[in-house]
């Protein structure tokens, strides 16, 4: 392999590769690449057609440039857009017959897959790279009639949902990224909650970049019925490499009547080393339409990696009475960067949006919390509600906030607040008269900065969250 | 306990502390008085480990020097200040930041965390002694306390993590005499015969309700008289000025 690898693994305790044989599509990106791709994944032409749709549309798309954090331009030939574990192209049946390498490295990651270790009460989506390798407690699932498998699986088993749902939220004309996705996209998470269902169990898909020089686009599709319930959570983890990677994923989320979904995410992508070289370019489109009349979509998000992240998980309210909620907490340090937010759509009757950010930079990481409420003229007695906090540590780092409010409807009514503060010495010297060193006193004092965020995962993750807000800003005082 | 020989500080290139001397002996109570600038916030950051001062002379607790010693690890060592004004966190929950602290101090000694019943078990007892609002341990710390409830809360630190020397810096400033009469109490309680006090006061009030062994007399960064608690009273008569 060409890479170089940063042998210094002391902060970033998922920074290690796994050597396992791949399949790779050829480099670049051309209409050959796509059909390797829909090939290797056994795809219906109808798929295919779509992809090439999507191809054909990217030509004519820019990169959009607004964002604050600027990178190198990417050179889009020099990326491989498919590369999956030579063992995995022929899935094996059970997760017993998964290579061994890949199991370890689920072990080492904290999510072991095999039946007699997993975690209690939650099934796991497992993607390596361009692949979902494994995903537990189907059947059971299976039993409740709740479909959770790879989308590539969808696609051959479920066509029906993937053809109707499939880019019903996010257009394949939608933007640069997303529209590249739709073009290349590998694999991701496919999740059906039939009618009245209450999902028994937390469903997460757990993201791994492995293989160089590659970029994950990442496709998740959720779709809850009528009356139905699903809580969902991803990770994401990378090893340490000296080159950006790129994960360009795109994240659909439907609601209809009365239906609920609670979207968390806890993204620990790779962000680099301290001077900033290296790391993950997490460029996201998350988007869920609450279609039906009293639904509910709530987005909470941990962004503490990625070199730099850009994404702005959005609710369209389109049922009347719908919900949408945005609970995030962004951490740059170092030379980390964020530009990040949400956006609010009101479109239905009585619609409302609350929206919590904290943020959180350190080092000489910058960081931008940009926000859209937008309210109709049709989404009478709508309401939203934004609070905003940024909090900073040292003086060379950032923090901006940019909030974008459009309301058409005298009826319906937006309230931002927004406060910016720094750790003080003064709280420091406090927490440490009373016995705690300057990290764990900034660990306590952050977490309680980002407490209503945190309270919003899932419990058997929140304890994890919390202490990857400590690690994230290790070394940040002193 | 503690012995301070010929403390010397400054802070850019002005001299706060000159040429301190003293010593405490297990079980003593001391009380420093003198007026504003005479450096008794300064000797209470000193000798927490707070940074940003020049010093030189020897700090010696329990026969040991602390001179290099973190904040932190003086904490461990069983020193205990008891702000002037106690600091407000947000966000973070007053047990949960008691318990923080208690724990790292135990974990620092190798003793044995206590568990969260443990914890609630201990804090409650020691709340109903010191009279503090049970409620107010599950709100922010600090966080919109009154300047009396702040104070309380210090003490009530100090009673859980129960020190071998407590300093108070000015802890009596800004209490009503009920609230004075309460902190007293709670160092009354903690009296033994193996832990001390450095009480740091302007006045002569909180020596009413707190016996203290020794008074000291701070001026312009040095102890120009020490006696018996008689001498506060004639410090109080007298006034700082006439003192001298």
């Amino acid at each position: 392999m060409r890479e170089k690898q940063i042998d210094k693994l002391k902060d970033y305790k998922y920074g290690f590769t796994t050597d396992i044989e791949n399949i790779r599509a050829p480099k670049g990106l051309n209409k050959e690449v796509i059909e390797f791709i829909s090939k290797a994944k056994k795809e219906p032409k109808w798929m295919l057609d779509w992809r090439m749709k999507a191809f054909e549309r990217l030509k004519n798309l820019k990169e959009p440039n607004w964002q604050k954090p600027k990178y190198p331009k990417i050179d889009y030939q020099d990326i491989y857009y498919y590369s999956a574990p030579k063992s995995a192209s022929e899935k094996p049946k059970s997760i017993d017959e998964l290579d061994p390498k890949l199991l370890e490295t689920y072990k080492k990651l904290g999510i072991p897959l095999q039946e007699q270790q997993r975690l209690n009460g939650i099934a796991v989506d497992a993607v390596f790279d361009s692949v979902s390798v494994a995903t537990t407690f189907k059947d059971k699932l299976n039993e409740v009639g709740v479909i959770f498998c790879s989308i590539s699986e969808a696609i051959q088993k479920h066509p029906e949902l993937v053809k109707k749902y499939l880019g019903s939220v996010i257009p394949l004309t939608d933007h640069y990224f997303a529209t590249l996705n739709s073009a290349v996209f590998t694999d991701g998470s496919f999740v059906y909650i039939p009618p009245g269902v209450k999902c028994p169990m937390e469903l997460s898909t757990y993201f791994r970049i492995n293989a160089s020089q590659t970029g994950q686009f990442e496709r998740t599709l959720i779709i809850a019925d009528k009356e139905s319930y699903v809580s969902y959570l991803e990770g994401c983890t990378a090893p340490m490499r000296d080159e950006n990677q790129l994960h360009a994923a795109n994240v659909e989320l439907v609601a209809l009547d009365n239906a609920e979904i609670k979207y968390s995410t806890v993204q620990n992508w790779y962000p680099g080393d301290e001077n900033g070289k290296g790391g993950i370019y997490n460029f996201v489109t998350k988007r869920g339409l609450c279609k039906g009349t009293n639904s509910k979509i709530s987005w909470t998000q941990v962004e503490t990696g990625s070199a730099i992240t850009w994404k702005y998980p959005s609710c369209i309210l389109q049922g009347d009475n719908s919900i949408g909620e945005f609970y995030s907490i962004a951490i740059t340090n170092n030379h980390q960067k964020a530009d990040t937010g949400t956006k609010m759509i009101h479109l239905g009757k009585n619609t409302k949006s609350k929206i919590i950010s904290k943020g959180i930079s350190a080092g000489f990481s910058d960081m931008t919390y940009r926000g859209l409420v937008d309210i109709s003229s049709k989404a009478k007695n709508s309401r939203n509600y934004t609070q905003c906090d940024s909090l900073l540590m040292g003086n060379k780092c950032g923090a901006h906030t940019v909030p974008y409010i459009k309301n058409k409807n005298p009826e319906s009514n937006i309230a931002h607040e927004a406060t910016t503060s720094k750790i003080s010495e003064e709280q420091l010297y406090y927490c440490q008269q009373r016995g705690l060193n300057p990290e764990e006193a900034v660990g306590l004092i952050v977490n309680g900065f980002c407490k209503e965020v945190l309270q919003q995962l899932p419990m058997e993750f929140a304890v994890e969250a919390q202490k990857l807000v400590g690690i994230s800003l290790e070394g940040s005082v002193g | 306990m503690l012995k301070i020989k010929n403390l010397k500080a400054d802070i850019e290139n002005r001299s706060i502390l000159n040429n301190l001397n003293l010593e405490i002996k297990p079980g003593e109570v001391h009380a420093i008085m003198g007026p504003n600038g005479s450096g008794k916030s300064t000797l209470s950051n000193i000798l927490s480990g707070k940074k940003g001062y020049d010093i030189s002379g020897e700090i010696l607790f329990e026969n040991k020097n602390i001179f290099e010693l973190e904040t932190e690890e003086r904490a461990h060592k069983g020193i205990f200040l008891a702000f002037q004004y106690p600091l407000e966190i947000p966000g973070v929950n007053t047990n949960i930041f008691l318990k923080t602290s208690l724990n790292a101090i135990r974990k620092a000694r190798g003793e044995k965390e206590l568990d969260a019943i443990e914890f609630l078990k201990l804090v409650k007892l020691k709340a109903k002694e010191l009279k503090f609002d049970e409620e107010k341990l599950n709100r922010q710390l600090n966080v919109g306390f009154s300047g009396g409830e702040k104070k309380k809360n210090e003490i009530l630190q100090m009673s859980i993590l129960n020190p071998k020397l407590s300093i108070l810096d000015e802890t009596d400033s800004g209490l009503d005499i009920d609230a004075l009469k309460t902190v007293a109490d709670g160092v009354n309680s903690l009296r033994k015969k193996d832990n001390s006090f450095l009480i740091i006061t302007h006045y002569q009030r909180l020596l009413d309700y707190i016996k203290p062994d020794y008074v000291h007399v701070l001026m312009n960064g040095k102890i120009i008289k020490s006696g018996g608690p008689e001498l506060a009273l004639e410090l109080e008569k007298k006034g700082y000025e006439n003192f001298n």
